[in-house]
């Protein structure tokens, strides 16, 4: 009877702990939970949920299923800032990671000016970027710019850089080259590292050369990096387009223009908040595609192994 | 021959360094000199402070100053509390739905605010804040970045100096306090280099929330200022540039091994 009793007192008192304990837990995560709630969680879900209504611009907003769908399908501007995005992505990110992986292979070494060389590397990384491309804009201004004054004193005459669609992405593409493989050098670095010297003693033993020691040991050792540093500078890709508000607006003809600027455009300067909406929700999917395929393939397949 | 390839490499590694500081150094020479050198490099051009005292004259630059100073600030105090707060109570309590919990805090990594701007403008618009510094900070204030740092610094504290802080009588908050806050220091100051980089360099947020001097940091300030239609010498706009990126380019010089180290603590998460 009196065991009865207790044991029955004990779980109580344990639920009372455990209760007082999820209490204290959740009034401590309770400024986290609002914020984000309300700057995270719902406008994800407002984004899908606006994305299936009309403007309303002449009277209330209406249910109009997949209409706004069906617009951004047959929008040839939609389909030209996806291919851009694409191409800017793969335009930056190989040429950034060969140059974050040559850097990182110099300032690993014992070299003349090893920190000076880190220094200059890595400082395009915390410049803003709105900094950067207003100093960029004058290297590609017409003729007074210093790229036509270079390239008038070697007798070619002067181009407009930004102004011609067909060279107006590779321009930009080598600006952000610029900014970001500073960057992701430091990750390689950190990798390079972490290999164990024997590794290259015992090369160097049996009389391997030191590219084919690269080949065939470093850069398979660095894979995952390169696989991380990849998915980060794609996600990047999609982030980034604050020198487009400074240097071309998306232009000429949009032949620079990425799909966040177009959503920026579409919600700020045409107002038309619903279909920026739709955008935006195609935004989403392709980062959170980028993201899983992170997770699956990245966190478990790669860091295991 | 070994030694001819290596000073090969080290001559292409320098070449690389020089033409990566090419910008940088040019940006500094138009700035300190007067326009008409802007494009002639003549080692005798004389140097000037003209150029800064134009554009601080023609445009609120202490103003907008001010304003980052204090977005910055605003942002990181926030940050700090609510990720120390949360961290805390994914690294040391067991409740019901933490793990559903962290798996929400997470998605904001994935998908961050600075492509939300269509339905947070709305958000902040309902909560009639555009046009302030709480409004460019807010969507930034609970930063999942930082509560995943912090929780992963808490979670490898010793049981027993949290035991010891408690026999000794302390509260939850006092262990908090006085074991787990000091012990996270150099995740604090990680997190911290990081996020005033970024907030000091953020653009597009702060351009679509803010519409007034009072309110606009120096990055929005400077493309306000450096329009083509405002016509101002290209020599001004680029000493306004220095200006925009000299307190976190003097502060990395300073502390270059810790903005590094940072940075790739903040990367690899």
């Amino acid at each position: 009877m009196v065991a009865a009793v207790m044991s029955a007192t004990e779980p109580k008192a344990a639920r009372r702990r455990n209760w007082a304990v999820s209490v204290n837990a959740w009034l401590l995560l309770l400024p986290a939970i609002v914020l984000l709630a309300t700057f995270t969680h719902y406008p994800i879900l407002a984004t899908l949920y606006h994305s299936f209504f009309s403007l309303g611009r002449s009277g209330p907003a209406e249910f109009i299923g997949l209409d706004n769908y069906r617009y951004m399908l047959d929008d040839d501007v939609f389909w030209q800032v996806l291919r851009n995005n694409f191409i800017f992505a793969l335009a930056t990110v190989p040429t950034s990671i060969a140059l974050a992986l040559l850097m990182a292979v110099w300032v690993d070494k014992k070299i003349v000016g090893r920190s000076f060389l880190r220094l200059a590397f890595f400082t395009p990384t915390v410049l803003p970027m709105i900094a950067v491309a207003n100093i960029w804009l004058f290297f590609y201004t017409p003729d007074y710019g210093l790229l036509d004054q270079f390239l008038k004193s070697l007798g070619f005459s002067g181009h407009n850089w930004l102004g011609d669609p067909s060279t107006v992405m590779t321009c930009l593409a080598v600006m952000v080259v610029w900014k970001e493989a500073g960057f992701f050098m430091i990750f390689y670095l950190a990798a390079l590292q972490s290999i164990p010297p024997e590794l290259k003693e015992a090369a160097s033993v049996e009389g391997a050369s030191r590219w084919y020691f690269f080949r065939r040991v470093t850069f398979p050792l660095l894979m995952p990096t390169t696989l991380f540093i990849s998915i980060n500078a794609l996600i990047n890709s999609f982030k980034l387009v604050d020198q487009l508000v400074i240097m071309t607006k998306g232009g000429p003809n949009n032949a620079s223009s990425l799909l966040l600027y177009y959503i920026y455009e579409v919600a700020f300067n045409f107002w038309d908040t619903t279909y920026a909406a739709t955008l935006t929700v195609t935004l989403i999917s392709i980062l959170a595609a980028v993201a899983l395929t992170k997770f699956v393939y990245l966190d478990r397949r790669i860091h295991y192994q | 021959m070994r030694k001819d390839s290596h000073s090969i490499e080290t001559f292409a590694a320098w070449a690389l360094a020089l033409l990566w500081l090419l910008p940088l150094a040019y940006s500094f020479w138009s700035a300190f000199h007067p326009s008409e050198y802007a494009t002639r490099f003549d080692i005798t051009a004389p140097l000037t402070l003209d150029n800064f005292a134009k554009a601080w004259r023609q445009a609120p630059f202490a103003r907008y100053y001010l304003n980052t100073v204090m977005l910055v600030s605003l942002v990181l105090a926030g940050q700090l509390v609510i990720a120390t707060l949360a961290a805390y109570a994914f690294a040391r309590f067991r409740f019901v739905g933490r793990e559903v919990l962290f798996g929400l805090v997470l998605v904001q990594l994935m998908i961050m605010p600075d492509v939300l701007i269509v339905e947070n403008y709305r958000v902040i618009s309902a909560l009639n804040l555009l046009d302030t510094i709480p409004a460019i900070a807010l969507p930034y204030m609970a930063s999942a970045f930082g509560i995943f740092l912090l929780r992963q610094t808490f979670k490898s504290v010793p049981n027993e100096l949290v035991e010891a802080a408690r026999v000794e009588g302390a509260s939850s908050f006092g262990v908090l306090w006085r074991v787990f806050v000091p012990l996270g220091k150099t995740t604090y100051i990680a997190f911290g280099l990081v996020s005033v980089s970024y907030h000091w360099n953020n653009f597009l947020w702060p351009l679509i929330v803010t519409n007034s001097v009072e309110s606009r940091p120096l990055t929005v300030g400077l493309a306000v200022f450096g329009a083509p239609e405002t016509g101002v010498d290209w020599s001004v706009i680029t000493a306004a540039t220095v200006m925009t990126m000299a307190p976190l380019l003097l502060a990395f010089l300073l502390f270059q091994r810790q903005f590094v180290q940072s940075f790739m603590r903040a990367g690899i998460r």
